[in-house]
């Protein structure tokens, strides 16, 4: 059953939606191995990678920047998800939405604290990539940190949304394979996508993670922002805004 | 209660004043299983009314109805004079969930901030919601733990954790699902006593339920329950003296046996 919409839920209240997104940091605070981990495993996974591809400085290149597209999401992803979940089954959801906060003001607080963090950790890692490892982009960082974001928002929404359908912190982390590794396979980090089987990839053009992928290759090769750049870029914010309007849907103040 | 409900919008400005809760034919689906079945009753405003009956009787259920957190609910189910689950009665209900619902990775303050946050936004409401923030604290005891993470305190600690944030804001209706369950008598009795001082000074409405027939006794009036349906609802004297029994327990298990008694005629009259 959806309640009528009432007027103060539905716009955002932008002292709601910043007290949640302090919240949510405040959490993580008391939780210093997480934020850890998030910010430096995307930096190693880097370095590691500079030295695996230590002979051929152009794979680098291409994996590289893709690298820094997908981090963020996956990142993102997971801790979006286990977070509402846990929202979900600790009952404070239900409290909160017996309150008067709107879904609009819980969902952009999310969106809001870890899209923070998404910054800093992308920012690290772009600088690390770009400045340490000697990755070669003809375009400017800014745009890569751009389209990072984007990822990270994209995962963000594919969190919230997914923690919908898990019941437990069991089934949240399976999902990441089952949602993200279809689009890891297919985003064309292995192979370019126009060299796949037909069918595959009409299905990795309708994958949002193809067009982060793409996006980021778009910047690694122009030195100006190029018009399939901004195709990519509006892509994958679309996907992350379409998202987090479906997982808007997810959050029922009425359950059964 | 006889007196006509006045409109939403009317409620706040003078009129006859509408009872804290009022049902009429209310009932509550779960698939196709009916877990409240044709409720009528009414809850008297400024007074404590415990909500009694078994586990699984549909206690829950009726609070969630009640705060409209509930789906698939049907007949009148109105709260302080409006519809239950109405935007404007959400920073004036309270409302505890039986498993505590309070973040575990924050302090008990911590907790309280945020909630308080979402009830009186705005930083020019800071100062108003320091105040709250410290008085709910206090009233459940916890000032020394406000430093202390959730995940850290008991499960009776906890639990008025979670009450505290309900007080926040001072609701004039609180509902309470079996707020003093496992906590020790000394605490409850604690309890119960901030729960009479709530009514009594701040002229707020308390829902309390409980599955411990004891604590009966601490309520104003009470509203006992069996399988979705409402088999008393009454003063505690008054259910005493009715059927003729020294405790609320007695009282309760002798509507039961009539009530059996009663569908076992009606099934044979069939």
């Amino acid at each position: 059953m959806s309640t009528t919409a009432p007027a103060p839920a539905a716009a955002l209240n932008l002292s709601r939606t910043t007290a949640t997104a302090a919240r949510v940091l405040r959490q993580l605070r008391h939780d210093p191995r997480t934020i850890a981990l998030m910010i430096l495993v995307p930096c190693l996974m880097l370095v590691l990678l500079r030295y695996v591809f230590d002979g051929s400085p152009h794979t680098f290149d291409n994996i590289g920047a893709s690298l820094l597209g997908i981090f963020p999401l996956i990142t993102m992803f997971l801790v979006t998800s286990i977070a509402t979940l846990r929202e979900r089954t600790s009952g404070t959801l239900e409290r909160l939405l017996a309150m008067p906060l709107g879904k609009g003001d819980l969902i952009a607080g999310y969106a809001l604290a870890f899209g923070g963090l998404a910054i800093v950790q992308s920012a690290l890692a772009t600088g690390l990539a770009v400045w340490l490892l000697g990755l070669d982009v003809t375009g400017s960082p800014w745009l890569l940190l751009l389209v990072a974001l984007l990822d990270a928002l994209l995962g963000t929404a594919l969190g919230l949304f997914v923690s919908a359908f898990a019941a437990s912190e069991f089934q949240a982390v399976q999902f990441m394979p089952a949602v993200i590794f279809p689009q890891l396979l297919l985003c064309g980090l292995f192979t370019p996508r126009d060299q796949m089987h037909p069918v595959l990839e009409a299905i990795s053009d309708v994958l949002p993670m193809s067009y982060a992928v793409d996006g980021m290759n778009e910047v690694l090769r122009h030195t100006d922002m190029t018009a399939t750049f901004v195709r990519d870029a509006l892509i994958v914010a679309g996907c992350a805004l379409l998202v987090l309007g479906l997982g808007a849907a997810t959050l029922r103040r009425r359950t059964t | 209660m006889m007196n006509y409900l006045p409109g939403p919008g009317e409620t706040d400005t003078g009129g006859p004043t509408p009872p804290a809760i009022r049902a009429e034919a209310l009932t509550v689906l779960r698939g196709s299983r009916s877990v409240l079945r044709g409720l009528g009753f009414t809850v008297p405003r400024g007074q404590i009314t415990g909500l009694l009956g078994p586990s699984g009787c549909g206690k829950s259920t009726l609070m969630r109805a009640i705060v409209g957190t509930q789906a698939k609910v049907t007949g009148t189910l109105e709260v302080l004079g409006r519809p239950a689950g109405h935007p404007a009665l959400r920073t004036r209900i309270g409302y505890v969930t039986q498993a505590a619902s309070v973040y575990d990775d924050l302090t008990v303050r911590q907790n309280l901030d945020y909630f308080a946050a979402i009830l009186d936004p705005g930083r020019a409401a800071a100062d108003r919601r320091r105040a709250d923030v410290t008085r709910a604290i206090a009233d459940v005891d916890l000032a020394s733990h406000a430093d202390a993470l959730a995940g850290n305190l008991s499960g009776g600690q906890r639990n008025r954790v979670s009450l505290a944030v309900a007080l926040l804001g001072a609701p004039e209706l609180l509902v309470l699902d079996e707020p003093t369950v496992g906590l020790d008598p000394v605490l409850r009795r604690d309890l119960w006593n901030l729960f009479h001082r709530i009514a009594a000074d701040r002229g707020a409405t308390l829902l309390v339920s409980s599955h411990v027939m004891d604590e009966a006794e601490r309520c104003h009036r009470l509203l006992l329950m069996r399988e979705g349906e409402i088999l008393a609802d009454d003063s505690p004297e008054a259910l005493r003296t009715r059927t003729g029994s020294e405790t609320v327990e007695a009282a309760f298990l002798h509507l039961v046996d009539e009530a059996v008694a009663a569908g076992h005629t009606k099934e044979t009259a069939r």
